[in-house]
C-alpha cells in the first residue's frame, strides 16, 4: 500500500463531495435537522408518568400484606396518573445506590408503623429521593406525594379534630446522574451516520463505478484496490469527526445534553467509519446489478437503522428485539459511544470496540478479496 | 521491426459460445494497426484480453513481451488504454484528472503540455461533467498519455462524435505514430482505418476474415473499378455486344467492368455510336468500407445458407 496513492484518490474523494451541493448539505446541517427534530419531538412530548420505586416497611402486625393506610396511600398516588408506583424489596439502606444503578429519578421509603402513627394522629415521616438534575420528575413527584399526603392529612383532621399534620415527608437526593432522551440520542445519531452515510453511497458506488467502467480505468493504474477501499474509510472517518462534531454541539446548544468529551470516542469514529465502508463495499460487489445492490443495501442497513440504539434505547425494546440488537454490529458501536460518552464504563466500551475492530478487519479482507475491478 | 503486440491462437469463450474463435495477428511495433468488425464481432473481448482486463480461454499472448492477464501491473505502466465511452468523476477537472494519474503513475507529465497535445487546453479547469462527447473522448486519451505509453490502445474512439472531433482525434492518433508509439485501433468506420492504419484486420464471428494493408485488402477482396453510366438496358446489351464487355444494368445504370485504363476511352466512344439517350458517366473503385461490407455479408449469406441446410 502506498501513501501516495492513497493521498492522491483522497484528494479525487474531497473535491467530488466539496463539489456537490446536495452532499455537503447532508454533511453539515443534516446532523443538526436530525438532533433537532428528534430532540424536539422526544422532549415536548414528554415522559408522561414518572416512575415512582417504593420500599413499602408498613406490613400487617401479622405480617402479611401491607397495611390498609400505605396501600391506600399508593393508590391515591397512582390515581393522580402523573406518578406510578413500583414496589421494590430493597434494603432502605441501598435504596439511593438501587436507584442510581437503575437510572431511576424517584423513590420513596413507607417506614413501619405508618399506618398506627397515621391513626393515632401522631407525625410519621415518608422519606423521598428525587433527581435535582430531572428537574420536572422531581417536580412532579414532590407535588404528587405532597399533594396526597395533605389529603390524607385534612381527612385525619376532620375526623380526629386535630388540626396538626400527621404525614410529613424527608426529600432526599438520588446520588447518580440522570439521562435525557437527548443525551441517549446524540451516540445514536452519530451511530445512525456512522451506518448510513457510508452504506448508501458505498454499495452505490460499488455498483455504479463497475457499470461506468470507472473501475476498469482505474484498474488501469497502479491504485491498488486495497488503497481505493482505505482511501474511502479515511474519507468517511474524517466526514463521521466533523458531522459527531456538529451533533454533539447542536445537542449541547440546543438542549443542553450532557456529553463526556474523552479520548475514547475516537476509536469508535474511526472504527465505525472503516467497519461500515467495508461492509458497503462487500454489499455492492456481491451485486450484479446497481438495483440489486441498492436492495441489498437496504436490507441490511434498515433493520440496523433503527434497532441499534440510535432513536430508541436497547434497553427499552421488548427482549426478543434485545437479543437481536446485539448481532447488529452498529449496537456495539452505538452501545460503545454509550459507554464513554455517558457511563464512563471502560471495560465494556473496550469490549465494544474489539468486536468492532475485529469485524471491520474480516469485512475488509473479504471486500477486498470479493471486489474485483476486471473481469474474469 | 520488432513486435509489440503478439497473437497466436487466441480464443474466449462465455460457456458455449465463442466471442474469440482462434485469431493470430501481430502488430509492429510503431505501426498504427487497426482491428475492423461489426458489432459483436469479438473487437473489444480481443481488445480488453490485451489490455489485461479480461482472462483469455486459450492461447498465446503477448504484449510488450508480457502476459497481459498476469503481468497486468506491468504492462499497465507501459500502455495506455482509451475504453469505448470514457467516463470519469464528474466533479473533476482535465488538470487535476492528469495530476490524479501523474501522482499514481509517479511521472512528471505537465498536465497542460498533456493537454495542448490532444487540444483541451481550453478546458484545463472546466468540470468532467461540463465537457462534450469529444472532449470527453480527449480527456481519455491525455490520461491514456500520461504514462508516456508505448502502446495506445484506442476502442472506438470517435464512436459517436461530429466530424470535427472525429479528425481532432485522428490527429492525436497521427502524432502518436510520429511519436514512434504503437497505436491499436478499433473502429467500425472503415474511413479511420484506411486513412490511419498501417495494418488492417477484420474480425467476424470471432475470427480474422481479411488482413494486411488496406490496399492490399482491398486489391485482394474488392471488385475491379467500374465504369457506370445512366442509361438504358438497350445500351448495356450494345456495349456487351460491341466490347464484350460484362455490363450490367443495376437501378437505371449501365456498370461496365474496367479491366484496364484504356477502357474508359473506348467505353466512351462505344456509347457514343450507339446513338443511345445517356447521362453523366462515373468511374468507381471499391473502398475498404464496400470490401468490409461485402465480406461481412457474404460470411453471413454463407453462415444462412449453411443453416438452412441443416
Amino acid at each position: 500500500m502506498k501513501l501516495s496513492h492513497i493521498a492522491a484518490d483522497f484528494r479525487i474523494v474531497s473535491r467530488t463531495y466539496f463539489r456537490n451541493p446536495v452532499a455537503l448539505f447532508f454533511t453539515l446541517f443534516f446532523p443538526i435537522i436530525l438532533i433537532g427534530m428528534f430532540g424536539l419531538i422526544f422532549s415536548t412530548v414528554g415522559s408522561g408518568t414518572v416512575t415512582l420505586e417504593v420500599i413499602n416497611q408498613d406490613h400487617n402486625p401479622n405480617g402479611v400484606g401491607f397495611t390498609n393506610t400505605s396501600v391506600a396511600f399508593l393508590e391515591a398516588l397512582n390515581k393522580t396518573s402523573v406518578v406510578s408506583v413500583q414496589l421494590v424489596s430493597v434494603s432502605p439502606q441501598n435504596f439511593s445506590t438501587y436507584l442510581g444503578q437503575n437510572d431511576m429519578s424517584a423513590g420513596l421509603v413507607i417506614p413501619s408503623g405508618f399506618q398506627s402513627d397515621y391513626l393515632r394522629h401522631v407525625p410519621v415521616n415518608l422519606t423521598v429521593y428525587t433527581n435535582p438534575e430531572a428537574a420536572s420528575a422531581q417536580g412532579t413527584v414532590l407535588g404528587a406525594i405532597s399533594g396526597v399526603a395533605n389529603g390524607f392529612n385534612l381527612k385525619a383532621a376532620c375526623n380526629g379534630g386535630s388540626c396538626a399534620p400527621i404525614i410529613g415527608f424527608t426529600s432526599l437526593n438520588v446520588g447518580s446522574q440522570v439521562y435525557k432522551y437527548i443525551d441517549y440520542l446524540i451516540p445514536g445519531l452519530i451511530g445512525f451516520t456512522i451506518l448510513t452515510s457510508p452504506m448508501f453511497s458505498m454499495v452505490d458506488i460499488a455498483s455504479s463505478y463497475r457499470k461506468d467502467g470507472i473501475f476498469r480505468e482505474l484498474s488501469l493504474t497502479p491504485l491498488s484496490r486495497s488503497e481505493w477501499l482505505t482511501s474511502r474509510i479515511l474519507w468517511y472517518v474524517a466526514m463521521t469527526f466533523v458531522t459527531a462534531g456538529i451533533m454533539i454541539g447542536a445537542g449541547v446548544f440546543l438542549f443542553n445534553a450532557h456529553v463526556t468529551l474523552t479520548w475514547g470516542l475516537v476509536p469508535y469514529l474511526v472504527v465505525g467509519p472503516f467497519f461500515f465502508v467495508s461492509l458497503g463495499m462487500l454489499a455492492g460487489s456481491v451485486a450484479k446489478t446497481p438495483e440489486s445492490a441498492a436492495l441489498i443495501g437496504n436490507v441490511i442497513t434498515f433493520p440496523m437503522m433503527f434497532l441499534s440504539g440510535t432513536f430508541f434505547q436497547v434497553s427499552e425494546m421488548p427482549p426478543g428485539l434485545q437479543e437481536f440488537a446485539h448481532i447488529l454490529p452498529l449496537y456495539y458501536v452505538i452501545d460503545g459511544m454509550n459507554q464513554v460518552m455517558l457511563f464512563s464504563n471502560t471495560s465494556r466500551a473496550l469490549f465494544d470496540i474489539l468486536v468492532v475492530l475485529v469485524g471491520s478487519v474480516v469485512v475488509f479482507l473479504l471486500a477486498i478479496r470479493l471486489f474485483k475491478w476486471r473481469d474474469e | 521491426m520488432s513486435a509489440a503486440i503478439e497473437v497466436s491462437g487466441l480464443v474466449k469463450r462465455y460457456g458455449d459460445l465463442a466471442a474469440v474463435d482462434g485469431i493470430d495477428f501481430t502488430v509492429a511495433a510503431g505501426t498504427v494497426f487497426s482491428f475492423l468488425g461489426p458489432n459483436g464481432a469479438g473487437k473489444t473481448t480481443t481488445t480488453e484480453i490485451l489490455e489485461g482486463l479480461r482472462k483469455r480461454t486459450a492461447g498465446d499472448v503477448q504484449v510488450l513481451g508480457l502476459d497481459p492477464w498476469n503481468q497486468g501491473d506491468e504492462l499497465h505502466r507501459r500502455i495506455g488504454v482509451i475504453p469505448q465511452d470514457f467516463r470519469f468523476f464528474e466533479k473533476i477537472t482535465p488538470k487535476e484528472a492528469i495530476e490524479y494519474y501523474r501522482a499514481l503513475f509517479h511521472t512528471r507529465v505537465d498536465p497542460v503540455e498533456l493537454l495542448q497535445k490532444v487540444e483541451l487546453a481550453d478546458k484545463l479547469n472546466s468540470r468532467y461533467d461540463t465537457l462534450s462527447g469529444g472532449q470527453k473522448q480527449k480527456l481519455g486519451l491525455a490520461l491514456a498519455l500520461t504514462n508516456d505509453p508505448e502502446i495506445c490502445f484506442l476502442d472506438e474512439p470517435t464512436t459517436g462524435l461530429d466530424p470535427h472531433a472525429r479528425r481532432a482525434i485522428w490527429e492525436v492518433i497521427r502524432t502518436l505514430k510520429k511519436e514512434g508509439r504503437t497505436v491499436f485501433l478499433t473502429t467500425h468506420y472503415l474511413e479511420e482505418a484506411e486513412l490511419l492504419a498501417d495494418r488492417v484486420a477484420i474480425i467476424h464471428n470471432g475470427r480474422i476474415i481479411a488482413a494486411g494493408t488496406p490496399a492490399e485488402i482491398i486489391q485482394e477482396h474488392g471488385r475491379p473499378a467500374r465504369m457506370t453510366v445512366e442509361g438504358s438496358p438497350a445500351l448495356a446489351a450494345y456495349l456487351q455486344m460491341n466490347l464484350g464487355a460484362a455490363a450490367v444494368v443495376e437501378d437505371g445504370k449501365v456498370s461496365v467492368t474496367l479491366r484496364d485504363k484504356g477502357d474508359a476511352l473506348k467505353i466512351l466512344t462505344a456509347i457514343e455510336e450507339s446513338g443511345l439517350p445517356w447521362t453523366s458517366f462515373t468511374t468507381t473503385k471499391d473502398t475498404l468500407e464496400d470490401v468490409f461490407v461485402r465480406l461481412v455479408g457474404q460470411m453471413d449469406e454463407g453462415a444462412l445458407k449453411s443453416g438452412g441446410r441443416k
